[in-house]
Parts: C-alpha cells; sequence; structure tokens
C-alpha cells in the first residue's frame, strides 16, 4: 500500500431508474461535477434496494452506499419509496447500533428535474465519507485486493 | 460459454474528449467472456448499429455491452438492432460512460478509469442476463368514461364516433355536469343550453354509449386493456325503463321543501325530481333522505299519479360489474365552499351569492326566470360589486387554493357585461389582483365590458363586506388609484376558487393514478402527455387534470378519446418483461409480497409439492400475474426467503455489478 | 400444575388428536419440545415444569398440515407467535387445537447460577418458590431469582386466539424489555461497535438461533441459498457475523414476537434478542406501537407505510442517545 496517497472513497450510488438515474443524467447534461467515485447502479424502484445489497457492497469494498429514489409521494410505482424509506430506515439504526459509522449509509430522494440536487449531494457524500476514511467496521478482508 | 461484445462509443468528441476510448475498449476485451471490443465514433448511428449487427452474427455473440451515453437515451435503440440481428433484446446492457462519466469529468485519467469500471460492471450484469421475451395481453374494446359533464360526454362521443363501446358513468341523476346550470358562455355568449344540450341527445341516442346515471364506481381491478370494474347504480326508486319522463309525480309530490341543487339552492324541488327540463336520462328520481314515504312509509303519492307504474319504492343499488379496457377520468369541479370566508358576509347576507349563483339568477331556466333579483327581498339590483379571486392564489393559507382557478377572469368579465347589458341603469364595479384574459378572442371580450358596457374595473382587493340595512357595504382599496372605496352595494359576487370534485380522491386511489398536492390528476408528462395519467390506461379529461374553460375541456377531451381508440384499436398489448417470478420451491406463502404490491399483480394457489418418501404436501404459494406487474421490486425485498426475484434486475444481476464497482 | 396439563394431555389423545408437549431430556433442565402418540409416552416422558420455556408454536407449521388434529399446549408467549404464523398462513389453524397454559415465568440455569447456586441437580415448582437439589442439599429460592431475562421483563401474560385454557387469563404488562438496548444505545459507537464485536465474534454460526426461532420458518433459508448472495455456513470473518445476524434480525423485524428463544438456545450466550428488541424499539418509536402476533389483521410495519413516516435521516439526528 502507498503512504501519502490521498484517500479515494468506493461509493455505491443506488439510483432509482424514473427520478433519480435520470437526475443524475440530468447533472451530466448540465456538466455539474461530482468525484468519480462515485458509481452509480440503475434499479426500478428505490424499493428494489434488499438491504443484502448494501452489506454486498460494504464486505466487496465500499466505503458508503447511498439510496436515491423519487421523492415521497412522487413514486413511479406510486408507493415503492414508501416502503423502502422504512426499511433503510432500519437498517441504518440498526447498522449504527452495532457501531458502524452511521454517516457511510444514506437515503437522498432525487426528483429527475434536480441535476443540481444530485451532484450536491454526491460531493457532499464523498467529503464526508472520505472524511471518515476507509470501511474498516464492516469489511471483509477475503474481499480485500491488497 | 459466455462470448460476450462490447463497443465503446465515441459520441463523437462527447465521450472522446474525457475519456481514453481506445484505453476502454482494449481493458474491456480482458474481461472474462469478452470475445470483442471495439470502439466507434457513433455507435448509435447507421454504421455503428450495423457494425454491432454483423458481430453478433460473425462471432455469434451471447450478449452485447455498449458503452455509451444514458440507457434512457439509446437502450431501446441498441435492443431494436441487437433483435434484428437475431439476439435477444434483453441481452443487451448499456453502461452509461456519458452522462455518468465523461460529461462529469476533466480529468481523462479518471474519466478513462472510471469508464472501465462502468463498463465491467455491465459486463458482470450481462453475464447473469437471460433472454427475456415480453407477453402479450388482450385488451378488451369498451371504454369507461367517469363523470359525465362537457368533457365525458364529448369523450364517450368521440369514443364510439369510432365504433367502441363506452360507458359513462354520472354520480347524478342526468349528465350534462357544471355546464348545464351556466347561463351563457364566454366569448360568444352563446347559450350554455343550446350547445350542451343537443350533444347530451346525441350520447344518449348514440347506440355504442351506455349512459349509468346516479352511480358511483366503487371498485377497479386489473390493468391497462383489462380492466374490471364495479360500479354501484344508485336506487332512485324509479323504473327508468318505464318512466316516461311526464313530470307529473314532481308535480303532485307534497314534500315542496327540498332545496334545489341545480339552482344552487336558492329555490326548492320536491322530493321526487328531475333536475331540470333537458335532462338525460329525462326520469324522476326520489331523494330517500326527503320522501315521506321512504322514510316513514306513509305517502304514495307520487305511486298514484304516475300511470306509468314506475314508482318502485322497494327499489335496491343495483351492482354492475364490466370489463373495460381504458378508463378516462372526467370528473370535474366544484366552486370551494365561501364559508371560511367571512370577509365577505357570505353567509351573513342571501345577497352575497357565488358567481355560479349569479348563472342560475341570470338564467331563463333558473329561479328568477332570467331576471336578475336579489335574493333577500326579490328587488332590481342598481349596484353590483364583483370580487375576482376569492380563494384562488392564495398562499399558503388553509382558506384557499395556491393556483388560479382560471375561468373566473373570463366569466366575471361577462356577467359584468351582461349585467350592464340587461340593465343599463347598473352599477358594476369588478375587483381584480389581475385580470387574465390569454386566449382566442378573450382580450377583445374583456375590453369590450369596459370600454362599450362601461364596467368600472378596479385593482385592488376587497376587503370587507358588511351587511347594513338592505345595503352592502364594501370596503375596499383602489390600487391604482391609491385610495381606499366604500361602496354601497345591492349585491356582492365573489369569483369562488374551484377545486376537483371530491369523488376524484377516491377514485384516483382506486384507479392507482397519482394526484398533486390540490387533487388535481397529474399527467403522465406534464408537456408532452397531458391526457394520459402515470398508471397505464387511464386518461384524464377535464377540469379534474386542472382549471379549464369549455373549449380547453373540449379539445381535451377529444384529445384523451384519440388516446383511447388509439389503445382499443390494438388487439394485444406488449408486456414489460422485466416482472417479478416467484420461486415457488422457496416461497412461505406469507402474503408479504402482496401486500407491498401497489398493482395487485400477486394472487395465492394451494399447489400440491412432493415431499420425501412419496409423499405430498400442500402448500401455498405466490404467483405473479405478468400481464399486471410492472417491475417496481417492492415484492422482492418484502420477500423473507427471497423467493420472489425481478426478471432484468435479479439479485444476482445486482449483486455482480457491485462487486464489480467495489472492487 | 403439572398434573391438570399432563391430564389434558391425555384427554386430548384419547380424543383423537397427536399431542404437542413437552418431553424430559437428559438433564432436568433441557426440556424439549415433544410430540406424543401414545399414553404410555405421555405418562412416562410429559412434563410441564419451571424449566419449559421452548416456544411449541413453530412446531405447528408442520403439525398442522400432517393430517389429523394436533392438540399443542401454548403458553402466553408462544400463543402470540401462533398467531403471527397464523398472520403468514403458515399453520393451519383448523387442524390445531390450542391448550394455552398460563405461565409463572420460566427459569434457567444462568439464573440460578447468577443467584449463587452451584452443583444444581433439580428443581422442583413450588408455586412463588422453587425447591432446589444441590449436590449440597436442597435449598427453596423465589422464583423471581431463578427466571430467566426474558420472563423477568415478559410483556405479556394474555393468552391469545386458545380454544381452551388452564389457568387464568392474564393481561399484557408493562415491561422494561427496552433498558438493555437503551443501555446501549447511549455508548458511543466506538463502545457499541466494541460490545457487539465482542458478543457476535464468538459466534460459532451453529444456526441454532435460526433453527429454534418461529419467525425463521422460511421453506428455504437465504442462508443455505447459493443463489442468494449470502450463503456462508462459517464464521469466516467478523463480516460474516455481522452480516448473518443484522438480516437474521431484519427479516425477522416486523414479525418478531420478542419470545426470546434465540438467546436461550445460542451456546455461546450472545445477547442476540437485543438486535430484535432494537428493530422492535424503532418500529414503536417511528411507526406507532407494535406487537407481532397481537392480532391477524393490522398490517406488519415493514409492509405497511404512512405518508409522513419518519425520513432515513433520522438515525443520524437523534444523536446517540435517542
Amino acid at each position: 500500500m502507498q503512504v501519502n496517497q490521498e484517500f479515494r472513497p468506493t461509493i455505491a450510488a443506488f439510483c432509482c431508474n424514473w427520478c433519480s438515474y435520470a437526475g443524475a443524467d440530468l447533472a451530466g447534461t448540465n456538466r455539474l461535477q461530482y468525484p468519480a467515485d462515485v458509481k452509480i447502479i440503475r434499479i426500478p424502484c428505490s424499493c428494489r434496494l434488499n438491504p443484502l445489497f448494501i452489506l454486498r457492497a460494504f464486505q466487496r469494498g465500499a466505503d458508503g452506499v447511498i439510496l436515491c429514489g423519487c421523492h415521497p409521494g412522487d413514486c413511479h410505482y406510486t408507493t415503492g419509496n414508501y416502503y423502502a424509506r422504512r426499511r433503510m430506515t432500519l437498517l441504518f439504526s440498526m447498522l449504527d447500533y452495532l457501531g458502524i459509522e452511521r454517516e457511510r449509509t444514506r437515503v437522498e430522494w432525487v426528483s429527475a428535474a434536480e441535476g443540481a440536487k444530485f451532484a450536491e449531494t454526491m460531493n457532499e457524500f464523498v467529503s464526508t465519507v472520505a472524511r471518515l476514511g476507509e470501511n474498516r467496521r464492516l469489511e471483509d478482508l477475503r474481499c480485500k485486493s491488497e | 460459454m459466455q462470448k460476450i461484445g462490447v463497443f465503446v462509443c465515441w459520441c463523437g468528441s462527447n465521450i472522446a474528449a474525457t475519456v481514453d476510448v481506445e484505453t476502454v475498449s482494449d481493458a474491456l476485451a480482458r474481461e472474462p467472456g469478452v470475445v470483442f471490443s471495439t470502439n466507434y465514433q457513433y455507435m448509435c448511428s447507421q454504421a455503428g448499429q450495423d457494425m454491432i449487427q454483423e458481430k453478433i452474427r460473425e462471432l455469434g455473440l451471447t450478449g452485447v455491452v455498449i458503452c455509451s451515453c444514458s440507457p434512457r437515451m439509446h437502450e431501446a435503440t441498441f435492443r431494436r438492432a441487437c433483435e434484428k440481428a437475431g439476439l435477444n433484446p434483453y441481452l443487451v446492457e448499456i453502461a452509461n460512460i456519458r452522462e455518468q462519466c465523461s460529461w462529469i469529468h476533466k480529468d481523462k485519467a479518471v474519466g478513462t478509469e472510471k469508464a472501465i469500471i462502468l463498463g465491467r460492471a455491465a459486463i458482470a450484469k450481462v453475464q447473469l442476463n437471460a433472454p427475456l421475451t415480453a407477453g402479450e395481453s388482450p385488451v378488451t374494446k369498451r371504454a369507461l368514461v367517469i363523470g359525465g359533464g362537457i368533457a365525458g360526454i364529448q369523450t364517450a362521443l368521440d369514443i364510439a364516433e369510432a365504433g367502441f363501446p363506452v360507458d359513462i358513468v354520472e354520480k347524478k341523476p342526468t349528465i350534462g355536469g357544471k355546464m348545464t346550470q351556466i347561463d351563457k358562455t364566454f366569448p360568444t355568449l352563446d347559450c350554455a343550453a343550446c350547445i350542451l344540450t343537443p350533444k347530451m341527445v346525441d350520447a344518449a341516442q348514440n347506440e355504442k354509449i351506455n349512459i349509468i346515471s346516479y352511480a358511483q364506481v366503487e371498485e377497479v381491478a386489473g390493468f391497462v386493456g383489462n380492466f374490471s370494474v364495479k360500479i354501484r347504480k344508485r336506487a332512485r326508486f324509479v323504473d327508468e325503463t318505464k318512466c316516461t319522463g311526464c313530470g307529473l309525480c314532481t308535480e303532485k309530490c307534497p314534500q315542496k321543501n327540498v332545496p334545489n341543487e341545480f339552482n344552487q339552492g336558492l329555490d326548492n324541488r320536491r322530493a321526487i325530481y328531475i333536475p331540470f327540463a333537458q335532462a338525460v336520462p329525462k326520469v324522476a328520481t326520489i331523494d330517500p333522505n326527503y320522501c315521506t314515504m321512504l322514510k316513514t312509509g306513509k305517502c304514495g303519492v307520487c305511486s298514484k299519479v304516475c300511470t306509468a307504474g314506475a314508482i318502485d319504492y322497494r327499489q335496491q343499488d343495483e351492482i354492475i360489474q364490466q370489463e373495460y379496457g381504458a378508463i378516462v377520468a372526467a370528473t370535474g369541479f366544484e366552486p370551494i365552499s365561501m364559508e371560511k370566508f367571512d370577509e365577505f358576509a357570505y353567509s351573513q347576507s342571501p345577497d352575497v351569492v357565488t358567481s355560479l349563483e349569479f348563472e342560475r339568477l341570470m338564467n331563463a331556466a333558473g329561479p328568477t326566470g332570467g331576471t336578475l333579483l336579489r335574493p333577500s327581498d326579490g328587488k332590481h339590483p342598481h349596484t353590483l360589486v364583483f370580487v375576482q379571486c376569492v380563494g384562488s392564489r392564495c398562499d399558503g393559507g388553509e382558506k384557499g387554493k395556491p393556483y388560479c382557478s382560471k375561468i373566473c377572469c373570463m366569466y366575471t368579465a361577462k356577467h359584468a357585461m351582461l349585467t350592464r347589458e340587461k340593465y343599463p341603469d347598473t352599477e358594476v364595479y369588478v375587483f381584480y389582483i389581475d385580470v387574465r384574459t390569454p386566449g382566442k378572442n378573450f382580450d377583445e371580450f374583456y375590453r369590450r365590458a369596459v370600454e362599450e358596457y362601461g364596467v368600472h374595473y378596479v385593482k385592488g382587493m376587497v376587503g370587507k363586506v358588511a351587511p347594513e340595512n338592505g345595503k352592502l357595504k364594501v370596503q375596499a382599496s383602489d390600487l391604482l388609484g391609491g385610495r381606499q372605496l366604500h361602496i354601497d352595494a345591492d349585491m356582492v359576487v365573489l369569483a369562488a376558487a374551484i377545486e376537483p370534485d371530491r369523488s376524484a380522491r377516491p377514485l384516483a386511489t382506486m384507479l392507482t393514478a397519482s394526484m398533486d398536492t390540490n387533487d388535481f390528476f397529474t399527467e403522465a408528462h406534464p408537456k408532452l402527455r397531458p391526457v394520459e395519467s402515470p398508471t397505464a390506461g387511464v386518461f384524464l379529461s377535464g377540469a379534474c387534470q386542472g382549471p379549464k374553460d369549455i373549449p380547453e375541456t373540449v379539445a381535451q377531451a377529444g384529445a384523451a378519446a384519440a388516446k383511447v381508440i388509439g389503445l382499443l384499436s390494438r388487439d394485444h398489448l406488449t408486456c414489460n418483461p422485466c416482472v417479478a417470478e416467484s420461486n415457488e420451491l422457496m416461497c412461505n406463502g406469507c402474503s408479504a409480497c402482496e401486500k407491498v404490491c401497489p398493482y395487485g399483480a400477486i394472487t395465492y394457489i394451494d399447489k400440491e409439492f412432493r415431499g420425501p418418501n412419496r409423499t405430498t404436501l400442500v402448500r401455498r404459494v405466490a404467483q405473479v400475474n405478468p400481464a399486471v406487474c410492472q417491475g417496481c421490486g417492492a415484492c422482492t425485498v418484502a420477500c423473507p426467503s427471497g423467493a420472489m426475484d425481478l426478471k432484468g434486475f435479479s439479485n444476482a444481476q445486482i449483486m455482480a455489478e457491485v462487486d464489480a464497482i467495489c472492487k | 400444575m403439572q398434573e391438570r396439563v399432563k391430564a389434558k394431555a391425555i384427554e386430548l389423545l384419547e380424543s383423537g388428536c397427536r399431542v404437542l408437549g413437552w418431553k424430559a431430556g437428559e438433564f432436568f433442565y433441557d426440556v424439549t419440545p415433544a410430540v406424543f402418540t401414545s399414553r404410555e409416552e405421555i405418562e412416562r416422558d410429559f412434563v410441564f415444569n419451571p424449566f419449559c420455556g421452548a416456544n411449541q408454536s413453530k412446531y405447528l407449521i408442520a403439525e398442522s398440515r400432517r393430517g389429523g388434529r394436533v392438540a399443542a399446549f401454548l403458553k402466553p408467549c408462544d400463543t402470540y407467535s401462533f398467531q403471527q404464523l397464523q398472520k403468514e398462513h403458515r399453520i393451519l389453524r383448523e387442524n390445531v387445537y390450542a391448550v394455552g397454559v398460563q405461565c409463572p415465568g420460566m427459569c434457567d440455569m444462568d439464573a440460578l447460577r447468577a443467584a449463587g447456586l452451584r452443583g444444581v441437580t433439580g428443581a422442583e415448582d413450588r408455586g412463588e418458590k422453587l425447591l432446589v437439589h444441590t449436590l449440597r442439599g436442597d435449598r427453596e429460592v423465589d422464583r423471581s431469582l431463578a427466571l430467566s431475562e426474558r420472563c423477568r421483563v415478559c410483556k405479556s401474560k394474555k393468552l391469545l386466539d386458545c380454544d381452551e385454557m388452564i389457568g387464568q387469563q392474564g393481561e399484557e404488562l408493562v415491561s422494561t424489555r427496552f433498558t438493555e438496548v437503551e443501555r446501549l444505545e447511549a455508548m458511543t459507537p466506538e463502545e457499541r461497535f466494541a460490545f457487539w464485536r465482542g458478543e457476535l465474534s464468538r459466534c460459532i454460526r451453529c444456526n441454532a438461533c435460526r433453527n429454534v426461532c418461529p419467525a425463521c420458518s422460511c421453506e428455504k433459508c437465504v442462508f443455505d441459498n447459493p443463489a442468494s448472495g449470502a450463503e456462508n455456513k462459517a464464521p469466516a470473518s467478523s463480516f460474516e457475523e455481522n452480516l448473518f445476524h443484522i438480516i437474521r434480525a431484519f427479516h425477522v423485524a416486523g414479525r418478531c414476537t420478542d419470545c426470546g428463544e434465540c438467546s436461550r438456545v445460542c451456546p455461546q450466550h450472545i445477547p442476540l434478542h437485543l438486535l430484535n428488541r432494537k428493530f422492535i424499539k424503532d418500529i414503536n418509536q417511528l411507526y406507532g406501537p407494535y406487537q407481532a402476533g397481537a392480532d391477524l389483521e393490522t398490517r406488519p410495519p415493514l409492509v405497511d407505510f404512512q405518508q409522513d413516516d419518519p425520513e432515513p435521516s433520522i438515525v443520524g439526528e437523534r444523536g446517540t442517545n435517542p
């Protein structure tokens, strides 16, 4: 491992197809920059995000995981994000209870029109996770490349 | 053995400027399963598509990854191209290296590295893609229009014109809606009844149109092309097939003190009534809240006078179950209640009326026979004050609505003009915030009211109306003149804001159609799909989508009809193949998935399974109706055993992407 | 009590039911659930003593589908699970004859040891007291001292959905069961992390907690399914330990009745119920009081929502001590 190298976090961003993925596209269309550390995974709806996927991301080396979906009330599937909201709230609370840094997980509602919000959210989330440093409390050493 | 082809697009310089496409295609060529990797200037061009198709045929590719712009842009394009070359379109994955990479990064090394990772994730996913075939569902060639106002009537007429059967469900005893209550229409001043009632008759006489009046939708199941609707036709205690509409019963009924809703309660009707002379269907209805016979069992006058023998006191509500291919919401509007607006003394003085009440007072079929008389003393009013924007454009208050009700400026100009025309001895004031007259011949109309008819338009709001000695003391500000005005008025007319009909909200829930915060139906796209709701197969007509005047309503009604006709003219609809599926071997039958499904796509059956030692076991298992499922995936996470998975976004596919990204 | 229960068991057996009850194990305290099919078995093995803590409801999933009727003795907390499993369509109620048995709280060896008793060879029910046989002679102790943790903080003595009752119907109780969760919540994240590492690192992944849990009764468990992405059979790393217990608790969230069986059977004495109780406490606080199994109708909180539910950011906003 190299010393003095600036820590770059690995961020998995799950985005719902209808609002947030489109919001991310809009950020791109408007050339709004955010760090390349963010990699987006497209899911049909925020309610598709299984807590297992979040844990899997941390296991495989993610330092932060963020879920973006339509604003509550605007879900393309009417109610999906309401279920996602409860699931994520309880999961995040449980991770916090186990002593995992609560800033590593986040939910943000981003509409298809909120390209600027998407970019801002990602900038902020990346700097927060970068400040926390490498994910150590929920890592799986077997999955580390070094 | 997978044979994956990777095609990296330059998008001219859009991608190539910040992503080294050569490096990307070289790096991805080394990924497992990849047998071909290249880059090209415009992958979406004909030449680009030809190249993809050629490689599919030449190398027998089992999967294709295209590193290009957002899948929201060209996923369909590339899927179609691959399908033409014989590859299942769902074996194509897009890595978004433009919107989510080249356009947001300036450093070429950073952009290139990220593009490679995004490409890897797409390759990892495509390895697990399965060929999917879109299913088909049949289309029931019948439409339902909910609401029988001008919007619903026009939509139904247009659909019927194209040859499709259509049912109109109207909650009132007659179709016609708000337009029946209007006296004259702006900006032409032709009489509303003269242009509406022929349409009502057309609807009644059209063989393809079935009017279900005095009825409400109670339950909606199913999906686009295959809705199943339960309609409750309320008992009107009159046999519609026998009633001739002679009206004798409505003259003989001893119960005379029922507020007449057609005249906004300005006069009374009987307990058995026909709302107005041109009602369709023209049959009597007994109001069970007032009928002595229904309440106490003692009377029966109407039954005795009815020579057709149409009265049936024991009539029950009728439930109609019908299948439809498309549903149009045309539930219209209501003026808001004026009860919270104490400052205008609406509840204190009968001479403060709403605009709709004013329409009735001016109408020849109204309570005064068309002569403008004060409700309090029946005298001719000399000074009239019109107040605009009552409850419209209210910020944050609980009293009003934040939006502009759109029609008030024009009908107020109409009222003012008609008053001055009929009664040149009157003084007419109109108080306004703005006068909004965009529309063909609208501004000319307003200017005529001011210039030719001498209506006093005053910019400013009325602060208070106080009844005093038979007069209405109006306090108002004249913003342009910079002074306070005190007017002794004989009548005050309030242009009440309009709001969606109260039946719209529960209907939206039944239709799983979304609404905005004001309870107007939301359109699928505010600009490009204005007459469709986001729920497939549900269309919007008239003021239930937003405030609008008659010509706009009719135009939208026609547009909604065109969409319905387009849908009903198809024999089959192609379904989205990316739907949930239940692994019956793992299903617990616990109903968690069914509870979170917004479409009712999941049902349960008891199924026999083979157990050990030649035993059989019956278990309750979930089944997904692929024609109903929209592929949100809520069920997949609600399922504790992981028996539910989503095609196209399976657990394994998403986790493969996660692994590729987090490596 | 034992005699009444046993007599009822024989009566029900003779009316044509199989009988789900408790059977004495190798030691006096390892009483296990068992299905009895003959009078001899009942007379010889059937027990109902202060160590009958095992939750019987899970066995009814299979027993109610075996054909014929099964009679089951259910303690108040068992009846919550019984009803929850009916809600999930797992138990065929019409094939079960449920006998509710009022419960004075069950004892465990940990509590006896903590009360200073050593060399314990047996114990007898004396109502409020417990007569404990030890190598150094008999000692009578207050039953309250011998109660297991879950019985000390008992949430309800109410018997739900029984065809018959032995003993008095009880009431829901005001419980202090969240005290320990609150203590953990008050810690710093570092302290909590250290606490749970200390506990979970002892997991040997024997799956006892899963196998005993009435809510963990999936036809196929995700941890046994190679396609699930969570499959693993050994506590190979700290991550696996966390993953297993987080996912297990999440899968039963909103369905767990807090019967406490997971902690009872853990051979490593990991306080697993504290994970489930955290979810229960959060659900109660964020979405309104909910007791799994208390009725058949209410939507479980994770398949329900309110439009004004709190946002996930509340986890960060409420601070260390919610």
